[in-house]
């Protein structure tokens, strides 16, 4: 019969319409700016730099080694080394990024400046309500927006800060180790010379 | 107005709700009928291939996605496997089955948007491309847990994956795969028998079998004309020989033939995805000889291609021996199913036209590049 077609498709549409009624599975819409979705762990929006402690200019993880600069596929990081040293979370000297700009309008999330930083210093942000009324100025970033606490970094990606903090006091525990066992040789080496020293050669 | 046995000139496009993006079709008209069709295409060209020739390999990779960008996970497998040939690096197990999932979930929602907007054009406004939608959204919520991007992907490496999948991953994606057959099945209730449906696809569009061979078209659209060429089947790339594939064929090549195909190839994309979440083996992720940074694979060329959604994506590589490809040149499966639309067109109503655009599922950032 002609129309039967249609039909059958019409009893589809309006099983649609009365199931979104009863059926979650049916009815999916999210009223976005009064509900929102859960958060997922992996999702990445744009970079932020990630410091240690409570102020950022002293535990910055950044030692401006410029390598994600250098591997920026859309080239949107600027980054100008410091003159001076400070302590890194190691307590070794190392440099700091005296500018530290990132152009969030060319920045594609690509994520590759995360995945080549040796020093767990760069990280993805889930901040996505970004707009601004200045097109140029508003969305080119610098280091003292871009610093956030490492806490901060543990509540948007809980597993993976977990899994760097246990990297980094992994590394921080070597060091120590490292630093103990030299200052013990160096002790040991001292004390070998100084009992090696007194050895009377007539 | 034309007068009598006068022909007509009507620019579709560049900013035409039909044509997918900014593509503009130059059709001469006698009447209704299309007698001649020209198309233009160049108005998204981002000078794609020359800036990954001064971009190091890897910087490549978050551009492809781009291409075509519904389906930026079987971009990105066709990319690095023309580097894995060029630079010889092997890809563990657990990575080549991550690949086949990520690939089969691709081909799944990008054949669901296509029929979706198919059904659009042929003036089913809304209802069917919002359900198609509605499951699209499911699995583009598993490339989020996964990549952490919903479209730019950028998920695939040289030699492996990025990331591992993440904990309850497998079960999540286990029961989209189960789900999926009654969206189909739903789908096929609400529009298969449609007589409206049936008078405007039938017979319409017609692409005979040499001829779809001749002009090089690939996909879908090819085996809708009846040829069984499937380079899941004929390269058996990665993993594919494990897998039982059935390659659904038309007979016809009409616009009936090419909607029927994406729905038939849905339900065996189904299939493969469920045995691979099944076999998943643990395992490393990534071959641990390949690197991130410094990547410098020795001299030589190497042509990757795999059966994406669209058809024949492959990546044609040359190195020089520097970190950036001496040459790298994309075979985009869209383009070149698109040189053959006036074929297609000629003797057709004009609103015909469109629904034959439609069919032949151009994403235009990979037409344009």
């Amino acid at each position: 019969m002609l129309g039967e077609g249609i039909i059958k498709g019409m009893t589809e549409t309006a099983r649609n319409f009365l199931g979104s009624y009863v059926s979650k599975h049916r009815l999916v819409t999210v009223q976005y700016p009064e509900e929102r979705l859960p958060p997922k762990e992996a999702a990445r929006q744009f970079p932020f730099l990630v410091y240690d402690g409570d102020d950022w200019r002293k535990g910055l993880r950044c030692v401006a080694c410029q390598i994600c600069e250098k591997e920026c596929p859309p080239q949107c990081i600027y980054i100008r080394k410091s003159k001076d040293k400070k302590p890194d979370y190691l307590g070794k000297a190392q440099l700091y990024p005296a500018v530290f700009d990132i152009d969030y309008s060319v920045c594609m999330s690509c994520q590759i400046c995360v995945e080549v930083c040796p020093f767990d210093a760069i990280k993805m942000d889930t901040e996505y309500e970004l707009s601004t009324d200045n097109r140029f100025e508003g969305l080119l970033v610098h280091v003292d927006q871009l610093a956030k606490s490492n806490e901060y970094y543990r509540r948007i990606h809980p597993v993976e800060a977990a899994e760097t903090d246990g990297r980094l006091a992994g590394q921080k525990a070597r060091a120590e180790a490292k630093t103990k066992a030299d200052a013990e040789a160096k002790v040991k080496a001292a004390a070998t010379l100084n009992s090696a020293a007194p050895t009377p050669t007539p | 107005m034309a007068a009598e046995g006068e022909l007509l000139e009507v620019a579709m496009g560049p900013q035409h709700p039909s044509t997918h993006g900014v593509f503009r079709m130059d059709v001469v008209l006698d009447g209704e009928r299309v007698v001649k069709l020209k198309p233009v295409f160049g108005y998204l060209h981002r000078n794609h291939e020359k800036i990954a020739e001064s971009t190091t390999y890897l910087g490549s990779m978050p551009y492809t996605d781009r291409l075509d960008y519904f389906c930026s996970l079987t971009n990105n497998w066709a990319y690095a496997l023309a580097v894995e040939k060029l630079a010889g690096l092997q890809v563990p197990e657990r990575a080549e089955y991550i690949r086949v999932i990520t690939a089969e979930l691709t081909r799944l929602q990008n054949h669901c948007c296509l029929i979706g907007f198919l059904l659009q054009d042929m003036g089913a406004l809304g209802t069917p491309l919002m359900y198609a939608f509605r499951e699209r959204e499911k699995i583009l919520d598993l490339f989020e847990a996964l990549t952490g991007a919903r479209m730019m992907c950028n998920y695939m490496r040289f030699g492996g994956c990025r990331v591992d999948l993440p904990e309850g991953w497998v079960q999540e994606a286990k029961q989209v795969a189960d789900e999926f057959p009654r969206f189909l099945d739903e789908f096929e209730r609400l529009l298969r028998e449609n007589e409206i449906l049936m008078a405007r696809t039938q017979g319409i569009g017609t692409l005979p079998k040499e001829l779809a061979v001749n002009a090089g078209v690939t996909g879908p659209m090819l085996r809708a004309s009846g040829v069984n060429y499937d380079i899941r089947k004929v390269d058996r790339y990665g993993i594919y020989d494990r897998f039982d594939l059935k390659v659904p064929l038309g007979d016809h090549g009409d616009v009936f033939d090419r909607y029927m195909i994406r729905v038939l190839e849905m339900r065996e994309s189904v299939k493969i995805l469920q045995r691979a979440l099944n076999d998943l083996p643990p395992g490393p992720i990534i071959d641990p000889k390949a690197k991130l940074r410094g990547f410098r694979p020795k001299p030589g060329e190497a042509y990757g291609r795999i059966e994406a959604p669209k058809g024949e994506l492959g990546f044609y590589l040359i190195s020089g021996g520097s970190p950036n490809p001496y040459r790298y040149r994309v075979r985009p499966p869209s383009l070149i199913n698109l040189t053959i639309l006036e074929d297609m067109c000629l003797g057709q109503l004009v609103a015909d036209a469109v629904i034959i655009l439609g069919s032949v599922d151009i994403v235009l950032g990979e037409v344009d590049r």
